[in-house]
């Protein structure tokens, strides 16, 4: 009984975190329609360039989060207009196209990461990491505690941006009726630039959360494919709030089965829950369709 | 005028519609018979509903619970494509054309699918797309790309699609929205032989000239509810269509 | 004209089944039939990925799924029961027409960019389920044994060879039926624009899962000699999401307007990884596959094909 408590609260932490995660793809997908199957490869390429800078530079992993933050932004705006560009503009046909280039996309990075950096797993060290916190006769690992603040404070951040400033309800008003934003005289395609900015700038801590939670290998973007589109569905597109719950509810998920059934099984829970979702209630959980 | 048909019986019937998306009541309470042969007008301001209701009849929005009946029969279960060959076809706000194929290769779609592929032959469908097409006044551009065609024509290939489905009613979404004078009165022209030929036809239209000169009854909407409908003059004669278009 | 068109094609295809087994007959060195065997494999899978992706548009992220499947179906069967190659190679296409209708039941209703995330969570669901089954051998994978070849196949791989040199007839005479047919048609319509062909009468998710079936039987049935042709099963390789990416890019960069473009894509790729495979590292390998996809995706969307169309349009014009 004691295992399952510790296995609940262990998988909230992770859930908060698969939040952190997913929340860029929520923007991305959610609000802004584009098949972003690449997002968790970007995730990955995050974390391996806090690993860079930690292994070589001795910066902690969260402040090398934030300084390649910047960096994501920019590089989020470029490939947005290039997606926008290539595919948004050209019509129905595209779609198919679009979802082949991120799949494409996704490949290479991953490829780029082991000529560059090998398979073998790498990971940060840092002062938090390593160490265990006592709760009664709960043994909770510094890292998931802190990995666990972080991804809150990360996710209220952004929640309450898209739903407090000017620009983040523009995004939104744009994910809900572009021709209504176009008709009062702001440019849509900038506003979702911008918003694709922002959902690639976050991957810069979330990548940083991702290596301080737990080792990482270049293909790991396979597994975080399931993990980021389980909650993003699972939410109902779009919805922050549901980001979080959703997120939760497959960390419980996943840390239980991982304690009952043993490690074999856990690669398949996101992709199960996912199946399971699609055929059951595709508008997600809090969504509206 | 035309000679009103001689049965009574609506061929279709809508019966307290109430469509909602949300919290957004698109249709409400929305009831009408249209007979066979009619000429039939849909007004009202942008929003009001007149899409929606097309939609809802189309089979692309469900409506459960209420119901639509179809030349007697309850189809409000069946999917968009089993409404189209029971006969029910329409043409969209923004036409949507097959890009990837040549003009009589989107009537031959139609053709192929409304027509029991099975029994005929692709020379027969062929021959019965180029006759549509002759008869709208598309012979011509029958082997031209969908890409290179005018506003004017691709309305009328959209008109002949739908007419390729050989459909018992015709729904023109805004087939004039956006042409000029002439091009509106060869859109009109076309509307009125169909109908000269026994095809229920209801017209959405913003060109008020062109639906009264259509039009045998009209009806208007506004904010998803009927405010009016009867003959064309009585309509355009109630004060509240005047306001609806007019008014704030 | 039709009637010629396919005299033609059907002349075709027992020229080329004759050429492979009198290779058969007369090559001795393994090697090609090696090379050979994959490179045919891949046209089966790319043929049969672009009856879905291709033709409808829907883009199937689980080529790997259905793949993996047909192996293990395969193994499965010859454990079980010591089934014959020939057995193992239908009820592995029963078992992805299956599959496919399953998948397509669940996702087609929706957008497509669902059913391409439901392919990807089946690959991995599938591939955890076997390797957590034993009596195939789990994730330590599961030796075969083959049995004695039947004449006049002077080995076993030769008749592989020969096997898979019949699913590809197979496959490119499904493809180009449906091309040719009311089917195509409906299919090409719902790719344009899928609200209009439905209200033009297409039924339009009839015609998909009719398409995800066949995709999906026709890559089972590709993968099932596979566990005899390594003599050797396990579920990281056979359920390999490379196999995903490299037809889709096949298929893609071929062109998938006719039968043909995934045909050549397979060819010329196919033999691109033999090279780069066995000259550099399959890590490049991968990432000329995903380099050559974005370029194509981006630039040349309608693939070779769609290149060699426009050449021939500059051509006809000047």
């Amino acid at each position: 009984m004691d295992l399952l408590l510790e296995a609940v609260v262990t998988g909230v932490l992770l859930g908060c975190f698969y939040a952190a995660v997913s929340i860029g793809l929520s923007v991305s997908f959610g609000l802004l329609d584009v098949p972003h199957v690449a997002h968790p490869a970007f995730l990955v390429l995050a974390s391996y360039a806090v690993y860079f800078l930690n292994d070589g530079y001795d910066i902690d992993p969260l402040l090398a989060g934030l300084l390649i933050t910047p960096l994501l932004f920019v590089f989020g705006l470029a490939a947005y207009r290039l997606y926008y560009e290539t595919f948004e503009r050209r019509g129905s046909d595209a779609a198919v196209r679009g979802i082949a280039f991120f799949f494409g996309v996704a490949f290479i990075i991953e490829v780029l990461i082991i000529l560059h950096f090998g398979v073998d797993q790498r990971s940060v060290t840092a002062s938090y990491i390593g160490k265990s916190w006592r709760f009664g006769d709960m043994r909770i690992p510094l890292r998931l505690m802190v990995a666990f603040a972080v991804a809150t404070g990360l996710t209220v951040l952004l929640a309450t941006y898209l739903s407090r400033t000017f620009m983040g309800r523009a995004i939104r008003a744009v994910a809900q009726d572009e021709e209504a934003v176009r008709l009062m005289g702001a440019n849509p395609v900038r506003i979702k630039q911008w918003a694709f900015g922002i959902a690639t700038a976050v991957l810069g801590v979330a990548g940083a959360l991702l290596i301080i939670v737990a080792p990482v290998d270049p293909t790991l973007d396979r597994a975080y494919i399931g993990r980021t589109f389980c909650v993003v569905v699972m939410a109902g597109l779009g919805s922050m709030t549901g980001t979080l719950i959703a997120a939760i509810i497959l960390g419980v998920a996943e840390t239980i089965v991982l304690t009952m059934f043993g490690a074999s099984w856990a690669p398949a829970i996101s992709f199960a829950l996912l199946l399971g979702v699609l055929a059951v209630r595709p508008q997600g959980l809090l969504g509206r369709r | 005028m035309s000679s009103a048909p001689a049965s009574e019986f609506p061929l279709l019937k809508i019966e307290a519609l109430t469509k909602r998306f949300g919290g957004f009541t698109a249709l409400d309470n929305v009831s009408v018979d249209i007979r066979p042969g009619e000429r039939f007008g849909l007004i009202g301001p942008n929003g009001s509903g007149k899409t929606t209701l097309i939609n809802c009849i189309s089979g692309a929005f469900r409506t459960e619970p209420s119901t639509v009946m179809f030349n007697g029969e309850d189809i409000t279960r069946l999917p968009p494509h089993v409404r189209t060959r029971r006969g029910i076809a329409r043409s969209f706000q923004i036409p949507r054309p097959f890009r990837s194929m040549t003009v009589i290769e989107n009537l031959m779609v139609a053709v192929d699918f409304t027509s029991g592929h099975l029994s005929l032959s692709a020379e027969d469908h062929r021959d019965r797309s180029m006759a549509i097409l002759q008869h709208m006044g598309l012979a011509a551009k029958a082997n031209a790309r969908v890409t290179g065609l005018s506003q004017v024509e691709l309305r009328k290939m959209e008109l002949a699609r739908a007419m390729a489905t050989r459909p018992k009613l015709l729904i023109s979404d805004e087939a004039m929205a956006g042409l000029s004078g002439s091009e509106v009165d060869e859109v009109l022209d076309l509307l009125l032989k169909l109908a000269s030929e026994s095809i229920t036809i209801i017209m959405i239209e913003h060109i008020m000239q062109a639906v009264m000169r259509f039009s045998e009854r009209i009806m208007c909407l506004e904010a998803g509810r009927i405010i009016a409908i009867g003959k064309p003059s009585d309509v355009m004669a109630n004060a509240r269509v005047q306001e609806a278009y007019l008014g704030t | 004209m039709m009637k010629r068109n396919s005299l033609a094609f059907w002349g075709a295809a027992v020229l080329f089944l004759a050429v492979v087994l009198l290779a058969t007959q007369l090559v001795s060195n393994e090697y090609w039939f090696f090379a050979g065997y994959v490179i045919l494999q891949f046209i089966v899978l790319s043929v049969a990925w672009s009856i879905l992706g291709g033709y409808a548009g829907y883009v199937n992220f689980g080529t790997s799924a259905f793949f993996g499947v047909g192996v293990y179906t395969a193994v499965l069967l010859f454990k079980a029961f010591d089934a014959p190659l020939l057995v193992q190679i239908a009820a592995a296409a029963a078992v992805g027409a299956l599959l496919g209708f399953a998948v397509g039941l669940l996702t087609l209703r929706m957008q497509g960019i669902f059913f391409s995330i439901a392919t990807i969570a089946l690959t991995i669901v599938i591939e955890t389920t076997v390797t957590n089954w034993r009596f195939l051998g789990g994730a330590a994978g599961i030796q075969i044994q083959r049995p004695p070849v039947t004449a006049p196949f002077p080995s076993y791989v030769q008749m592989l060879v020969f096997v898979q040199a019949s699913l590809v007839v197979i496959s490119v005479a499904i493809a180009r039926y449906i091309q040719n047919s009311w089917i195509g048609r409906g299919l090409q319509a719902l790719r344009d624009d899928e609200l209009a062909a439905e209200c033009t009468g297409v039924p339009t998710l009839r015609l998909k899962m009719v398409a995800c079936v066949i995709s999906g039987a026709l890559m089972c049935a590709a993968g099932a000699p596979a566990a005899m042709y390594l003599q050797y099963a396990d579920p990281a390789s056979a359920f390999n999401l490379n196999y995903s990416v490299s037809v889709l890019a096949m298929a893609l960069i071929g062109g998938t307007a006719h039968w043909i473009g995934p045909v050549i894509g397979a060819i010329l790729l196919g033999i691109t990884q033999q090279l780069l495979a066995v000259t550099i590292s399959s890590e490049v390998n991968v990432l000329v596959l995903g380099v050559m996809l974005v370029l194509f995706v981006v630039g040349a969307p309608e693939g070779i094909i769609g290149l060699f169309r426009k050449g021939r349009r500059a051509e006809g014009k000047a």
